[in-house]
Parts: C-alpha cells; structure tokens; sequence
C-alpha cells in the first residue's frame, strides 16, 4: 500500500458541506472566549497607558498605588528584564514601555487589585513625569531627513547611506532592463497613491488569565492564533522555561493576524508573578484601537509602461510604508507582491520601512500585499481607459502562469490567475449592464501561503471513533477540514471524528495559525497521522490473518486482502480494529511532526459594482463577486467565507476605515462609533467562484486560501469609484468627503 | 556549484552581484557558504531568509536539497497574517 500517495482525487467527504464543529457552542454562549476564564482568588488587571505620542519617562512612582487597600501588585518595566534579542526586547518594550513613550497609548505600568474600581483607583494614583518631545505619525514626514526621531540607530543594514533617521529597512527586488522596458511603451502612467493604517476590527478584544504559581509553574490562558508563540514570547520575557509556562488558547472571537504576537499577556504574568495570585486582563475596545497592531499606512509611487494593444512592457513601484514605533519587514512582502499577477520582461520594485508614533503594526491578512498592489492595480486599470482597453483582457494578455519567472524571483509553477481571470471573464456579472453613476472596477490579488512546523496526533478509539489533537487555534474553520480530512483517509463518517486544539504541554511545536498555512500543513500532517494509523491496523490485521503485511489494504474504511492470493478474509472495519486493540497491541495512534513546505501561491480576481452619490459622495457597493483558486476546497462553506469576509474587510479598508491622528499626535478615533467598518446593511451578497487547481505540495491538493480575498478589494473598488466619477482616484479610504472633492474638481 | 538569485538590496552585500555561485548540496550548506563568502549577508542571513527552490518556497529547512541544475532564489522570511 502507498502511504505517501500525493494523487487523491476521488473524494467522499472533501468538498462536502458538513456541519461546523463549533457552530452549536458559539450561537448558545457555551464556547469560552479569552475573557471567559476565571478561577478561584484571580485578581483584576488595568494598564497605565501614555496620553503623550512621545516623550520620555522621567520618573514612575507608584507607591501610593501600591499602597492602596486590595492592590496586590504595581509593575512597570523595571519588573522586567532586558532581552539580549532585539526582537523580543521590541516586544517587551512596545508591552511595557522602557525610558520613552512612543505612541499614544503606549503602555507605562500596570496594577493588580481585587477590583475594576480598585484598579481604576490605583492607576489613578500612579505619577508619571515626562518631557515632551516632537512626534511624527504620517509616513512621508517621518523618512524626511530632519524628522524626528523615534527611535535611535534602529537602520539594518540595507538602508541606504543618506536616508532620514527612521527608516529602518530597505528592500529591492525585480529583474530586466526598465529603461529598454519603458522605451518599448507606447502609453506610461505614473502615479503617487496614499492608503490609511486599518485595524484588524476583530470583534473580540484581546484578553488573558495568568497564574504564576510560588513553585515557578506558571499557566496562561489567552485569546492568540498561536499558543506557543505566546509561550515563546512570554518565556523570554520573563525569563521562565519553555516547559514551566503553559498556554492555552481559548476559542478566538476573529484575529486576522492581529493576534500573532502578545500585548497583555506577558504584563499579566509579571503581575500574577508579583502578586503571588490570578490576574486577568481584558483589553477595552479603546485600548484595542490605541495599542494593537492596526496595519501599516503606506506612500506609493507606480510607473507602468504599455503597448496600444495592452502588452505591459515594463513596471515599477516605490513603497513607502510606516510599521508604528518599532521596525517590521511588512514592505519586504509588499514589494515582492506587487506585480506578482504579470508575466513582465522589466519589473523592479523598491521599498522602505520607517519608524513613526504610532503602535507598532501587526499583521493584517496578507500584510503588505493589498497596499501595493492596489497602487498597481489603479494604474493598470487607468492605462486600460486611456487606450481603451477590457481591462479584463489585458490582465489575461499579461497573465503570469506556468513557467513565467516571477517578479519577486522564482519561476510559477501550476498557478490559477489563469483561471480566475477566464472565469471573470465568462461570468454574467462581467456583461451585466451599468446605470448611471455606477462603475465596475476589477483587480487581481495573490498571496505566497506558506505552510511551517505543525504537530498532530490521532488517536483510534476503541469505539471506532477518532480523537484528532492539533494546536492551531481555528479562526476560519480548521476543525472541520482537519476531521474531514482524518474521515476521509480513514474511511469513516466525519461525525466519527473530533478534533480538539490543546494547550503548549501537549503536542509538539506549532507555528501561529497565519500565512494562511492551517488547512494545509495541519491537514497535512493529520493526513500523515491518519496514514500512520492504517498502517498500524493493517498490520495488525495481517497477524491476525496470518499474512504479510503488505498483502494488506485499507479501503473504504477496512482491512481487505490486497488481492485473490493474499488469502479469503472478510474485511476488517476500523471499528472491529478497535474494539480489539488491547488484545493486538494496545492503544491505535498515529502521529506526524513537520515542518511543512509545499504551500502552493494563490491568486484571485475580484468584480465590484458601484454607485456613487455625487450630491453627497457616498458609495454603495451593488454587487461584488470574487474568483479564487483554492487548490482543493475541502469544506466548500468556509472556502467561500473566506472570500466574503475577506473582501468586506478590503471594502472597508477601502471606503472608509482609516486611524485619524490629531495634530497632537493622538488617535481621534478609538471606537467602533468613529472608526467604521462594513456592516451588513452596506453590503451586497458577495458572491463567490471557487477553482480548483490542485497544489502538487498537498496530498489533496489543498492551497491556503485566508488571505488572498483581501487583497483585490481596494483597487477593485477604487478602480469602480474612479469609473464611476469620471475621476481617478489616488488615496484610501475613498470617504464621501473625498470623493465629493473629486467630483467638484471635475466640474 | 549552484547558482543562486539574490534580490535586489542584497547586491550591494554581495560585491554587486546579482547571482552569485556556492558549492552546497543543501539550503543549510547554501546559507553557510553564502555567509562565508560574502559576510556582509550574515545579519540579514541571521535574520531569516526563504529559498525558493525549483519555484517551491522553503523558510527554515535546512535539509532541502539543491541541485547544480536547481532554480535558486533567496528571499525574505515569508510572514503571514
């Protein structure tokens, strides 16, 4: 029997549409959240938060804090030690602020106590001194030579010699001759675009239990997309081993990579440690907006030449972008998604990170990609209406496909933008007829997927039925594919299965539930499980038969003979296994450990309809469609939810969402009141077209698919408004009083 | 020897060479010989980097083999949300 079979295409259970797991638990309350913990003797825990976007801390005294009834511990950042890595001392640091406030919001100190109001009190009664220093939010202001300065010496050594004192990293990919590339052009745009920093908007807030125990054994129970991330984190930290802290994720109210590192986590251990009880903490949705990780903001530059007949003969992109107070990477990936949708001879991009007061940026699916490729995916469009061209058709001229060299360096292998882009181009909503003010507006998307350290165990019960332990929290479904995918190499029905997501001291290692990397490294791996365990049965019922186990199959859910000479025996269910296992060997399992590689890239096309007040600016979104290749799709539902939500999230990104700081160097606009995400009244159905275009790296074929859908979104809308206006726009959010502007320069 | 791709803020680490050429049977012996050969690619190195491979993107396994007829390109860490 081959156990190591990457050809599965015949499915029974993949691609069926079963019932969540978790559905039940979550529409009745029953499913605990990161706030839901408690236990016997916890404390309250409140966080001292700057008022100031940057100034150093001249002194902390909390002693009449620490001297109020029921306050059981006060820490700041001498609690802590200093981290030798740079990396992890950003972290601490941007937890609890060391010498400086960077941002508005910028954690200082934080109190224990029996109580809110106690807590509250106490905070009260801390006094900070600061000198007040000048502060820089927007991201153009902040590369200048003479800005000031966030951070000292923060420069890797990419940056070149000469830049301003914030820029922290610089990055350049592509390849060809752009000059011999721009002199073949017969129509070049160039143009300069802005897009506003947006939050996550996860509905649940960040929130955490912790429980150092006088023995050094420390718990922690915590809302995350990865529990052994915060283990790692919050170990260096506090400087406790890796095996004494254990974490456990609660189910997740949303992340979207917003939940990829800690805030709060570590501040509640140091005060559990400190006050020898429980603490939690529970994030306000304020403090979520002052102090967690929105995405960056970002100043681009795109010079795009074409041919008459829309043949792109050379590209290139400037990307500025600002990642908050601390250095982040995020516009390495920007730049290398930039043009990933064009098979280009001349392609070059260039980026740059720079420090600002602002929090430090988190993840936001696919970070880095929607920015930039919004910015190519305008001009591209805008080149099609001058030459008049179906932008539709030039982006399947230009199409990267099999065999083009890539624009951030590896040849494509097997890719569907091919594919979405034909299947756009056959849609009825392609052809569907426009009113007046209205426009259609249509952009690529991609994302690279990755796949990373993944542990799984599964166990066969005696009753037949199947225990799958992973340790990915589930933010889009995952527990339903990983059973499907056990139920599906095992044979049985998926309601024999289960699967749990367990804490740090339980399995082996696993990466943070990000990259869009779960369906297919964890699915992976329980694939590999399962198979383990069928060769285990089969080997058992080949003693027991009394024939080589290799004369043994497993099909349909049973041992059978592999054929007319391995004898006649009537096949052996898995059940039957089990019920037997203790007289045969004991306990069934199968379990695999790896460091997945193999994540196939993903590609997406979106369509979006819009109407555009122009009395009043506003824009309504009358009808979205979005095409995505998903390798596989394994639970059908949850491929399409990623799409929707995916392209509501880029829709408000696009509209309206935005963090407004004032000229103080403040966040304006901390609430959901003022800072406004879609909700279902402003939305069409978002319609979706699944391919299926198998990843080779996947046993069933499976790509990520979390990530891609936020990605068109921006340019398809913008390139909608801009049609609809007769206008082309250049900033997001594209607000009605933006808008409007645009409208009354036409006149 | 295996040819690999740099991207493009890596030539000036690399004596301004966009590919340059290491005798390694794998991505840990390319890292280390990229580093011996050009020591200015440590701190990024050290950092994280991605190998693409073939056009399958590798991010810490050492073992991957790479062959003298194998595409080769360097990348960032890929990071995900």
């Amino acid at each position: 029997m081959n156990f190591q079979s990457n050809t599965k295409t015949d499915f029974k259970v993949i691609g069926t549409r079963v019932p969540r797991p978790d559905g039940v638990d979550k529409v009745t309350g029953r499913a605990l959240y990161g706030a839901d913990y408690n236990v016997p003797g916890m404390q309250v825990g409140l966080i001292l938060r700057s008022p100031h976007a940057h100034a150093t801390i001249d002194s902390i005294d909390v002693s009449a804090a620490a001297a109020l009834p029921g306050v059981k511990a006060v820490i700041t950042s001498a609690d802590l030690g200093i981290p030798e890595d740079e990396g992890l001392r950003d972290v601490q640091d941007n937890c609890l602020a060391r010498g400086k406030v960077l941002y508005d919001g910028h954690a200082i100190a934080a109190v224990a106590a029996k109580d809110v109001a106690t807590a509250k009190a106490a905070l009260k009664l801390i006094k900070v001194e600061y000198t007040l220093l000048p502060h820089v939010t927007d991201v153009d202001e902040a590369m200048k030579l003479d800005a000031p300065v966030v951070q000292e010496a923060r420069a890797d050594e990419s940056v070149p010699a000469g830049s301003g004192p914030n820029v922290t990293h610089f990055c350049e990919f592509g390849h060809g001759d752009l000059d011999a590339g721009f002199a073949l052009a017969e129509t070049i745009v160039e143009r300069s675009f802005t897009t506003a920093a947006t939050h996550q908007g996860y509905i649940e807030p960040h929130a955490c239990l912790a429980s150092y125990g006088n023995d050094g054994k420390a718990d922690l129970w915590c809302t995350t997309q990865g529990q052994y991330f915060v283990r790692d984190l919050c170990s260096g930290i506090l400087g406790i081993e890796g095996s004494q802290l254990r974490v456990t994720a609660s189910e997740i109210g949303g992340g979207f990579g917003g939940k990829t590192t800690v805030f709060i986590e570590p501040v509640a251990l140091a005060l559990s440690r400190k006050a020898g009880r429980p603490v939690k903490i529970v994030m306000s949705r304020v403090d979520v907006f002052r102090a967690t990780g929105p995405t960056v903001s970002s100043s681009m530059d795109v010079r795009i030449g074409m041919t008459k007949d829309g043949r792109i003969t050379a590209a290139e992109a400037k990307l500025r972008y600002q990642g908050g107070a601390f250095p982040c990477g995020t516009v390495d990936m920007g730049a290398q998604a930039a043009f990933a949708a064009y098979d280009l001879q001349a392609v070059r991009t260039q980026g740059w990170n720079t420090l600002t007061n602002r929090p430090k940026e988190a993840a936001y699916r696919a970070p880095g990609a929607p920015m930039a490729i919004y910015a190519v995916e305008s001009v591209v469009d805008e080149l099609c209406q001058k030459l008049s061209l179906d932008p539709l058709d030039v982006r399947i001229l230009n199409a990267a496909d099999a065999g083009t060299k890539s624009s951030y360096g590896p040849t494509f292998d097997q890719i569907g933008l091919r594919a979405t882009l034909d299947a756009a181009k056959a849609h009825a909503h392609y052809q569907a007829p426009l009113g007046e003010n209205q426009g259609r507006g249509l952009s690529c998307g991609f994302w690279f997927n990755f796949g990373g350290n993944t542990s799984v165990s599964l166990a066969i019960n005696a009753d037949g039925t199947v225990g799958v332990t992973e340790g990915n929290p589930d933010i889009g479904g995952s527990r339903a594919s990983i059973s499907m995918m056990a139920a599906e190499e095992l044979g049985i029905p998926y309601e024999k299965v289960r699967t749990i997501i367990t804490d740090t001291s339980s399995l082996g290692q696993n990466d943070v539930t990000d990259g869009s990397r779960v369906t297919f490294a964890v699915g992976l791996a329980t694939i590999k499980a399962a198979r383990a365990a069928i060769q285990e049965m089969c080997g058992r019922v080949a003693k027991i038969w009394g024939i080589d186990a290799d004369a043994v199959v497993w099909e349909d859910g049973c041992a059978k003979p592999s054929g007319p000479n391995a004898g006649d025996f009537e096949p052996m269910t898995l059940a039957e296994i089990a019920a037997i296992s203790s007289e045969t060997g004991g306990p069934i399992a199968g379990h695999h450990e790896v460091n997945a590689e193999g994540a196939g890239v993903s590609f997406g096309v979106h369509l979006a309809d819009v109407e555009v007040d122009p009395e009043t600016g506003s824009t309504r979104v009358l009808r979205y469609t979005v095409f995505q290749d998903a390798g596989k799709a394994v639970h059908p539902d949850y491929v399409e939810g990623q799409m929707q939500g995916g392209a509501v999230q880029g829709i408000g990104w696009a509209l309206n969402e935005e963090y407004i700081y004032g000229e103080d160097g403040r966040l304006q606009n901390a609430g959901f009141l003022d800072y406004r995400i879609p909700v279902a009244s402003d939305l069409p159905n978002i319609d979706t077209v699944i391919l299926e275009i198998p990843n080779p790296g996947h046993p069933y074929g499976v790509r990520g698919v979390g990530e891609t859908p936020i990605v068109p979104p921006l340019a398809a809308l913008s390139n909608a408004v801009s049609r609809a206006i007769g206008v082309r726009l250049n900033a997001l959010p594209m607000s009605p009083p933006k808008i409007l502007k645009a409208v009354m320069s036409k006149d | 020897m295996v040819a690999v791709k740099l991207w493009g803020s890596l030539r000036d680490l690399a004596e301004g060479h966009d590919v340059v050429e290491v005798e390694a049977r794998n991505f840990k012996e390319l890292l280390d010989a990229l580093v011996a050969k050009y020591p200015a690619l440590k701190p990024q190195i050290d950092r994280g980097v991605s190998l693409a491979v073939d056009g399958l993107v590798y991010r810490n396994s050492w073992f991957t083999e790479v062959k003298p007829d194998s595409e080769v390109v360097l990348m960032p860490y890929m990071k995900g949300g």
